[in-house]
């Protein structure tokens, strides 16, 4: 999987390892931006007062 | 094998040995790496939850609360400057700051609205956190709020219990140092009317179904009240939902906005004015 993604990217090692960090950085923000407090709605495992919920 | 025979032999040479120590595709291999991804996925995911979107949060919610209490302290400011006139309309002329009397006693507010501002030194010299009505996701999660007031409980300065609820961690942990609270510790609770000062009493560690701590008198349902209680409750342990942990403190002494905020906070509210 990570192989393949590894030969799919074009250029020279230096570019790849730049295009990496490229990717991995943008992936953490749509994760941050959108998935994570989508799912932090969906697991609300949070509970803090007494009495029923 | 015709055409490889036809590239030059480097090429060939440099070819053929990866191609027989690394196989283009194996199905354990790729069952591992989504296991890894998925593993990385979750601890990014709790990293964000409880470090990254916490302090943002945590960030909101204090300039949320300043700017509330800053509010106050401008409509004070000015409906006195108003009544230039007549300077000592909310101070009775006796000069005696210590005491100015039963504290004010607001009708609660409508649901999901910041109402109070809190201020507690052992969770940080600058900690405050604004208080709103009603203990669901809106308020909790909120990062306008972060600590809700339960809904059928008492507002502050009432005889009776003003309940409060937060986070230990996440989402801003408005209570996260609620266990290192120490006996005698101030609690603050400002609103548009003065300035509240609980002192923290004791720590009490319930089921979830205990309803009664946030009773007028904490676990005596049936008692009618005469002391003025607050009442903490979070999540314990740290991270888990088993137990709740519960603060309580008393009123111990009230003064109005136009008397200035107590000694303890009035650097975080004096920091606040300046911006």
């Amino acid at each position: 999987m990570y192989a393949a993604l590894w030969r799919v990217l074009p250029g020279p090692v230096w570019l790849r390892i730049v295009l990496v960090f490229v990717l991995l950085t943008a992936m953490l923000f749509v994760l941050a931006t959108w998935a994570f407090p989508w799912v932090d709605s969906i697991v609300n495992n949070q509970e803090v007062t007494v009495g029923s919920p | 094998m015709s055409e490889r025979a036809d590239q030059p032999p480097a090429e060939a040479t440099r070819h053929a040995p990866r191609h027989k120590s690394r196989p283009r595709l194996s199905a354990v291999g790729i069952i591992g790496e989504v296991l890894i991804t998925a593993g990385v996925l979750v601890l990014a995911f709790l990293g964000w939850q409880l470090w990254w979107n916490d302090m943002i949060m945590a960030g909101q919610q204090s300039k949320a609360a300043a700017e509330i209490s800053q509010t106050w302290i401008d409509d004070e400011r000015s409906s006195r400057d108003q009544a230039a006139d007549t300077p000592q309309t909310t101070d009775p002329g006796e000069s005696a700051p210590a005491d100015f009397g039963d504290p004010v006693v607001r009708e609660a507010p409508p649901s999901a609205q910041s109402f109070a501002v809190l201020y507690v030194p052992r969770f940080g010299a600058d900690y405050h956190r604004s208080i709103a009505e009603g203990i669901g996701n809106n308020v909790l999660n909120s990062s306008r709020s972060g600590i809700g007031h339960y809904p059928d409980t008492q507002m502050p300065g009432e005889a009776g219990n003003f309940a409060l609820a937060a986070h230990r961690s996440a989402n801003g942990g408005g209570m996260h140092l609620i266990n290192e609270l120490q006996l005698g510790d101030a609690i603050y609770v400002q609103t548009a009317d003065g300035y509240y000062t609980y002192r923290f009493r004791d720590l009490e560690y319930v089921a979830p179904t205990a309803v009664d701590v946030i009773a007028p008198v904490p676990h005596n349902p049936d008692v009618a009240p005469v002391d003025r209680f607050i009442t903490l409750t979070s999540c314990n342990p740290l991270l888990s939902t088993a137990e709740r942990i519960i603060a309580y403190g008393v009123l111990e002494a009230w003064q109005p906005t136009s008397a200035g905020p107590p000694a303890e906070v009035a650097t975080v509210i004096n920091a606040q004015a300046q911006g």
